[in-house]
């Protein structure tokens, strides 16, 4: 059990950290990629107006 | 209803309730067997199932459906769901007041068991969250998914079985802890069987999610939709993980958690902290970022920063639970870890709830005049708030104070009155105007008086709770030169009593608010349908005649 805690703590301690920034870093590209920008804009635009019908 | 099913639609659900209904025969007759509780349980089931079957078969020989009904939305489980939401919000918040006056006064429990404070808490708490909560997202996120992907729902039969089928479930759990059925794991108080008809539900409902936003129209998948997948996605996983559990006979309701001891604490509070974190948090955002934007005519501030918000409330609630566990035998490196990611949290909750505010910035006016809004800006506030406060609870010292008292209470009620269930009513009275086609609400009036009882009633629950919760936990810790405890238990009973009282008034202003609700949605829906007028043949409105029902396009 001891083995197995120390082990759990270390992999948390070092991969933990690394995997969380990767993560971060990831999100954040992607959201602020320019070429995403106008897809976003029309999505956040889309939806003021949808009642009408669905396409399929 | 059922008018609109095909009829392979119909027998489809024929035969689903048949084998229901012979699954609560079986349960009703092994349980009797052993003079288990599983025998109730058993006739629930049967008796659910005729419940349902009875509306079926009256409408099974109506002529099929028009094949133009496919060129529309399917909006019917989505306005029976919002029905349901209404009567468990009644029947929740209805119990949820008696626990609160069962607090103050606590012969109130007539010396039955099933109404002693331990069954019929559990009762308040699923009834609120899994009954009203549950279903109202149900209900939204058919709604979202169908409108944000321009996409008629990807078949009939699925949406209701997940509806209806999920009703099953919080009956089975409400009507099992009456009883005495509990596998006292909190906010997964339900036992075994109850669990894996949730766990058949759950997948349906992610299928149906997934092969709805297949039919798409854009490539781009709107962010409402990704906080509602969040939802359902991680519940899934949590549910199955902490309900892991060994049935001690097939035949009867007792079961037996796989894990045991700190494994079982840590893995009901990863559970427990993920349903605060999924449940009632991811799928409301998406609420939130649907309805909010609609209904203010603006799109929402910053599309990036609610992506950023999403990957960070994903991957920080994850390892948050632990600071339900403070001072526990769990590791001290584990609680450590918790209580950062839950000062980490405090930075995606705000994204949302700024995002939200931002939005609103620049029409301020519409949420003067449209209490709809005001109720989802309010809700905005109030998760920044109480997200705030929970941030702050979870550092240690805090939460040495904290833990235990009522300032726990008042915490969960900020959350889940001032943010969830004003998010709620604020898309609902958004949501039902235009799925009956009405022009607005019976009464913006009542809309207004319900939006100023629940934020009364809000403040009073919260602030009573604040005042009563750091009492105690001031009174617990205080010694004297003996070095002994100053005041009893009982001391801190006495101190509480008149804030328990501000509680359970605060809750019948709340529940008030809610009642008003249902009757105004209830009057909306009985409005004359709408017919559709030549153009200039409209008659001038007259003093005191019936208010008009135009049908129009969303507001
Ligand atoms: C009329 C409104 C309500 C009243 C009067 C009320 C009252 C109460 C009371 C008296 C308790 C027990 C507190 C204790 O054990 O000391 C409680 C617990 C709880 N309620 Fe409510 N409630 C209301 C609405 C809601 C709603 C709408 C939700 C969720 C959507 C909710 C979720 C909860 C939860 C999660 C707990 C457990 C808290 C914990 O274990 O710390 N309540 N409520
Ligand atoms: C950044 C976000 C949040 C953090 C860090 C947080 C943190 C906490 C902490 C430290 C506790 C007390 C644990 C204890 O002493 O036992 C707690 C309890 C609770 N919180 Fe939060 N909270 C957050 C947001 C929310 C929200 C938005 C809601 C509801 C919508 C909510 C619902 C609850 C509930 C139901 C409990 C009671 C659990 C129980 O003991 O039964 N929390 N939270």
């Amino acid at each position: 059990m001891d083995i197995q805690h120390h082990m759990l703590v270390a992999f948390a301690k070092s991969y933990g950290l690394f995997y969380l920034l990767a993560m971060a870093a990831a999100a954040l590209i992607y959201a602020c990629w320019p070429a995403n920008r106008a897809r976003f804009d029309k999505a956040a635009r889309d939806i003021i107006d949808d009642e009408d019908k669905p396409w399929r | 209803m059922v008018s609109g099913l095909t009829v392979n639609e119909r027998q489809r659900a024929l035969v689903v309730l048949a084998l229901l209904a012979i699954v609560g025969m079986a349960m009703a007759a092994f349980g009797a067997m052993r003079g288990d509780l599983l025998q109730v349980h058993g006739f629930v089931v049967l008796l659910f199932s005729l419940v349902v079957l009875a509306p079926v078969l009256k409408g099974y020989f109506a002529p099929e459906p028009p094949a133009e009904r496919l060129h529309d939305y399917y909006d019917d489980p989505i306005k029976v769901g919002i029905i349901l939401s209404m009567i468990w919000a009644v029947f929740g918040m209805g119990v949820g007041d008696w626990v609160a006056w069962l607090l103050a006064f606590p012969d109130m429990t007539f010396d039955a068991a099933w109404s002693s404070f331990g069954r019929l808490r559990p009762v308040h708490t699923t009834g609120v969250i899994f009954g009203f909560g549950g279903s109202a997202l149900i209900a939204t996120s058919f709604h979202v998914m169908q409108r944000t992907s321009r996409a008629r729902l990807a078949d009939q039969f699925s949406p209701w079985f997940v509806l209806i089928g999920y009703q099953l479930f919080c009956i089975l759990a409400v009507s099992g802890y009456l009883i005495g059925i509990t596998q006292s794991k909190e906010y997964a108080e339900p036992e075994w069987y109850a669990d894996i008809w949730l766990v058949v539900v759950w997948v349906v409902y992610l299928l149906l999610y997934l092969r709805t936003l297949a039919r798409r129209k854009e490539p781009h998948i709107y962010v409402a939709n990704w906080y509602y997948l969040a939802f359902i996605l991680v519940v899934a996983i949590l549910h199955i993980v902490n309900n892991l559990a060994v049935p001690a006979s097939f035949a009867g309701v007792k079961s037996y958690s796989a894990f045991s001891g700190v494994q079982d604490a840590m893995t009901q509070w990863w559970y427990g902290h993920n349903a605060v974190a999924f449940f009632l948090t991811a799928g409301f955002l998406g609420m939130l970022y649907y309805y909010l934007p609609k209904r203010a005519e603006r799109p929402i501030y910053s599309y990036r920063m609610s992506i950023v918000g999403f990957w960070g409330i994903t991957f920080f609630y994850m390892w948050a639970g632990s600071h339900h566990l403070h001072y526990t035998a769990l590791p001290d490196w584990v609680q450590t870890l918790g209580m950062t990611f839950s000062l980490m949290l405090l930075i995606p909750s705000w994204i949302a709830a700024g995002n939200a505010l931002a939005t609103l910035n620049g029409a301020w006016h519409r949420v003067r005049d449209d209490a709809a809004l005001r109720f989802m800006m309010m809700a905005a506030i109030f998760y920044g708030l109480s997200t705030f406060e929970g941030s702050f609870m979870a550092i240690r010292p805090v939460n040495a104070l904290s833990h235990y008292t009522d300032w726990t209470v008042a915490h969960v009620h900020a959350g889940v009155l001032g943010w969830d269930a004003l998010i709620t009513f604020g898309a609902f009275y958004a949501l039902v105007p235009w799925l009956w086609k009405r022009e607005r609400m019976y009464s913006p009036v009542l809309v207004e008086v319900h939006f100023w009882l629940a934020l009364a009633g809000t403040l009073i629950y919260v602030f009573a709770m604040w005042n009563s919760g750091i009492i105690q936990g001031l009174m617990w810790r205080t010694y004297n030169d003996s070095g002994t405890l100053t005041y009893s238990f009982l001391d801190t009973m006495i101190a509480m009593h008149p804030y328990y009282i501000a509680r359970a008034i605060g809750g019948l202003l709340f529940l008030t608010g809610t009642l008003i609700a249902c009757y105004n949605i209830w009057m909306t829906i009985r409005r004359p349908a709408p017919r559709a007028a030549p153009a200039g043949d409209t008659p001038l409105p007259q003093p005191g005649a019936p208010l008009p029902a135009n049908p129009q396009p969303a507001e």
